[in-house]
C-alpha cells in the first residue's frame, strides 16, 4: 500500500454521560486510533458498547467529556468559530441507521437532499439547486422524478439512498454511517453496500462503517476495530483479523456468528468471553499494543509475550 | 414421522383504501413433530402473515382469509371462534415475537406474565404456578429467578426479556412454537445463546419450532428444513442441505449469493436488482420474473407450479420443466452446488 495520509486522529477520546451522578456511564474510555484517507474503517461489537457514541462524539454531535479528535490535523471539539464549524460540518457526514426517522415526513426529497446545498450556499441559483439534487438522485441510483415525492412513498432500501444523497450533496471527504443497513432486507443490503463501494472509488471518499452484522463488516471494511464496553480492544486489517483474532472478545465475537453453511454450523464451537480471566495485576499497564505492523490488541505486556508468541507458532 | 401443522392452499387478503393486497397466495406447507421449519423471505414476503394466520391474530376488520385450512391435530383452526381459539393460543400453539422491548406488559411483573397461561390453561394454583415459574427461568437460564420474578420488564436487558418471552412461550409445553425473527433485535452473543437454548429446550420438550428469519445463518443453524418465500408464495421447499447446497430457484440463489462470505473478498457483492412485487397488483406469472435475469417468456404469462426435485424438496421455477434450457447458476451456488455433491 502506498503512504497513507492520515485524515481522522482520535486521541484518547472519552465519553462520559451523566456526569457526578450514581448512574454515570463511561459510554467511550478512552480510545484511540487513525483513519486513514480513502480507506474504509469499521467499528463493530455488540450494543452498548459505545460504537455509535463513538461516531457521534467524532461528528461533534456530542462533545467530548475528554481527549480530542483531529481532522486534517485540526482540533474537532476546540473552540471554533461559526465559520469554521460550518466549513468542518461540510466535510463531515452521516448516515443513519433508520431511514424511516431520519428523513422529515413533512419535507420532500429535493428539499432534504438540498438543505445541506442551501446551508452551504452550494449553488447559485434554484436551477443549479435542482439540478445538484437530480444529479445526486441518480448518482444514487433513483430517478429525477422521485425529487418532488415525500419520504413516505418509498421503500426502506430506496430511503437509505436518500439518506446517502443527501450526505453526499455538501462533497464532504468523511461519512460516518452508523449501521446504515441493519434495518434492510438481505437482498436490499447488498444494492447499498455495492453502492457505498462504488461512491468510494469514484469519489475517494473514507468512511467509519459502524456496524453489528460481522460479515458485511468484513466485506466493506479494510481495517476494523473492536470495541468492548466503551474500550477498543483490537484494531487490525479485515483479513488479519478474522484470520487470526487475538484478543479474546474478538474471538468470542467471531465463534457466534452463524454462517450460511449448514455443514459448517454443525461443527461450530462457541467460545465465551470472560472478562475476569485476563487476571491483571494492579502495577500492570493495559494498553492497546502492537502485536504485528498494524496489528493492534489491548492487553498488557505479558500478553503482548504470549500474543507474539503465538504469531510465531 | 406425523404431521402437527398442516396448511393448505392458504390465500389472505389485506382490505386497504388502496384496493385489496394479496398478501398470501395459496401457500402449503406441513410441519412435521420435533421439528424446526424455517421460514425466510424479504419483507412483504407473508412469512408473519402466514404465522399470524396459524395463531389467529390477524386483525379481524380488514383481513380475510379468502381459501385454505390451516389443520392443527386434525382440526381446521380457520372455523374456530375467538372463544376457541383461545384455548389453543398460549397452550399448545405459542409465539415468540420479534421486539422483546414491546411484547412484555411494561406494568406488570415478569412473574405475573408467566403465571398468566399457567393458571389461565392449567388450573393451577398460585402456589404451584409461582414454582413452576422459578423453573421455567432457570430453565431459559436467568441468575437468581426468585428475585427477578417480582422484577418489571425495564429491570431487564433484551437478551434476558427474550429468555423471559421464551419462558412464556414455554409455560405450558406447546405442541408448535412459532418464533417470528426471535434474535433479529439481540446481538450476535445473545443470539447464539438464544439459539442454543432454543435447540436444547426443543430436545427437551419435543417441541416443533416454525422459525421465521430473513438470516440465512441463522436459518443454517437452527432449521431441519427451510421454506423460502416470496410474493405470498412458498416458491421453494427442502431439507437445510438441499436448499443451501442444491437451491434451484433463481430467488433462492440470488439470496445466496448475496450473503457475503466469510473466506473470499469478492469484488462485487451479488444484489437482486428492483424491489420486490406489489401485492396490491400481483404479476401475472412468476412474482420474481422482473427481477429474474434467468426469466423466459413463460415466466411473465403463466404462474410456475411445485416441480418435484427429490421427495423433500420442492421448487416452483419452470427452469425445472423438462423442456427448459439449462442454465447456469450464479458462480457462488454452482461453487455450493459441488460441495454438495462432494458430501454424498
Amino acid at each position: 500500500m502506498q503512504k497513507k495520509e492520515k485524515l481522522l486522529e482520535i486521541r484518547n477520546l472519552k465519553q462520559y454521560f451523566n456526569i457526578g451522578k450514581p448512574n454515570e456511564v463511561k459510554a467511550i474510555d478512552g480510545i484511540s486510533f487513525d483513519i486513514y484517507k480513502g480507506e474504509t474503517l469499521g467499528l463493530v461489537g455488540e450494543s452498548g458498547c459505545g460504537k455509535s457514541t463513538t461516531g457521534r462524539t467524532i461528528i461533534r454531535l456530542y462533545d467530548a467529556t475528554e481527549g480530542d479528535v483531529f481532522f486534517k490535523g485540526e482540533s474537532v471539539h476546540g473552540k471554533k468559530s461559526r465559520s469554521e464549524l460550518k466549513k468542518f460540518n461540510r466535510s463531515i457526514q452521516m448516515i443513519f441507521q433508520d431511514p424511516y426517522a431520519s428523513l422529515n415526513p413533512r419535507m420532500k426529497v429535493s428539499d432534504i437532499i438540498a438543505e445541506g446545498i442551501d446551508i452551504h450556499n452550494l449553488a447559485r441559483n434554484g436551477k443549479e439547486r435542482m439540478e445538484q439534487v437530480y444529479s445526486l438522485l441518480e448518482t444514487v441510483g433513483l430517478n429525477r422524478e422521485h425529487a418532488n415525492r415525500y419520504p413516505h412513498e418509498f421503500s426502506g432500501g430506496q430511503r437509505q439512498r436518500i439518506g446517502i444523497a443527501r450526505a453526499l450533496a455538501v462533497q464532504p471527504e468523511f461519512i460516518i454511517a452508523d449501521e446504515p443497513i441493519s434495518a434492510l432486507d438481505v437482498s436490499i443490503q447488498a444494492q447499498v453496500v455495492n453502492l457505498m463501494k462504488k461512491l468510494q472509488h469514484e469519489k475517494g471518499l473514507t468512511y467509519l462503517f459502524i456496524a453489528h452484522d460481522l460479515s458485511m463488516v468484513k466485506y466493506i471494511s479494510d481495517r476494523i476495530g473492536v470495541m468492548y464496553f466503551g474500550k477498543l480492544v483490537e484494531l487490525a486489517p479485515a483479513e488479519e483479523l478474522y484470520s487470526n483474532p487475538l484478543h479474546p472478545y474478538t474471538q468470542s465475537l467471531l465463534s457466534a456468528i452463524p454462517l450460511p453453511d449448514p455443514e459448517f454450523e454443525r461443527t461450530r464451537r462457541r467460545k465465551t468471553y470472560d472478562p475476569s480471566s485476563h487476571q491483571y495485576a494492579d502495577h500492570e499497564e493495559v494498553i492497546m499494543r502492537e502485536v504485528k505492523p498494524g496489528h493492534f490488541v489491548h492487553c498488557s505486556e505479558q500478553e503482548l509475550k504470549k500474543y507474539q508468541a503465538q504469531y510465531k507458532s | 414421522m406425523t404431521n402437527i401443522l398442516e396448511v393448505k392452499d392458504l390465500n389472505i387478503s389485506f382490505h386497504t383504501f388502496a384496493g385489496e393486497v394479496k398478501a398470501i397466495r395459496g401457500v402449503n406447507f406441513e410441519l412435521k413433530k420435533g421439528e424446526t421449519l424455517a421460514i425466510v423471505g424479504e419483507s412483504g414476503s407473508g412469512k408473519s402473515v402466514t404465522t399470524k394466520a396459524i395463531m389467529k391474530l390477524l386483525p379481524p376488520n380488514n383481513s380475510e382469509i379468502k381459501k385454505g385450512q390451516i389443520l392443527f391435530d386434525g382440526k381446521d383452526l380457520t372455523n374456530l371462534t375467538d372463544r376457541q381459539m383461545q384455548k389453543i393460543r398460549g397452550k399448545d400453539i405459542s409465539m415468540i415475537f420479534q421486539d422483546p422491548m414491546t411484547s412484555l406488559n411494561p406494568t406488570m411483573t415478569i412473574g405475573k406474565q408467566i403465571m398468566e397461561p399457567l393458571i389461565r390453561h392449567q388450573n393451577m394454583s398460585k402456589a404451584a404456578a409461582t414454582e413452576r415459574s422459578l423453573q421455567l427461568l432457570r430453565l431459559v437460564g436467568i441468575p437468581k429467578p426468585e428475585q427477578r420474578i417480582k422484577q418489571y420488564p425495564h429491570q431487564f436487558s433484551g437478551g434476558m426479556r427474550q429468555r423471559v418471552v421464551i419462558a412464556i412461550a414455554l409455560a405450558c409445553n406447546p405442541k408448535v412454537l412459532i418464533a417470528d425473527e426471535p434474535t433479529t433485535a439481540l446481538d450476535v452473543t445473545i443470539q447464539a445463546q438464544i439459539l442454543e437454548l432454543m435447540k436444547d429446550l426443543q430436545n427437551k420438550i419435543e417441541t416443533s419450532i416454525i422459525f421465521i428469519t430473513h438470516d440465512l445463518g441463522v436459518v443454517a443453524n437452527v432449521a431441519d428444513r427451510v421454506a423460502v418465500m416470496y410474493g405470498g408464495k412458498i416458491i421453494e421447499i427442502g431439507t437445510v442441505d438441499e436448499v443451501f447446497y442444491n437451491p434451484q430457484h433463481p430467488y433462492t440463489w440470488g439470496l445466496i449469493s448475496s450473503m457475503p462470505s466469510l473466506d473470499a473478498r469478492d469484488e462485487e457483492l451479488y444484489a437482486i436488482p428492483g424491489t420486490p412485487p406489489n401485492l396490491l397488483h400481483p404479476p401475472k406469472g412468476d412474482a420474481f420474473a422482473p427481477r429474474n435475469e434467468y426469466a423466459m417468456q413463460i415466466d411473465l404469462e403463466e404462474e410456475p407450479p411445485m416441480f418435484k426435485v427429490s421427495d423433500t424438496h420442492y421448487a416452483a421455477t419452470w427452469l425445472l420443466h423438462p423442456d427448459a434450457p439449462k442454465v447456469e447458476p450464479p458462480a457462488a451456488v454452482v461453487k455450493r452446488m459441488q460441495k454438495f455433491s462432494g458430501t454424498k
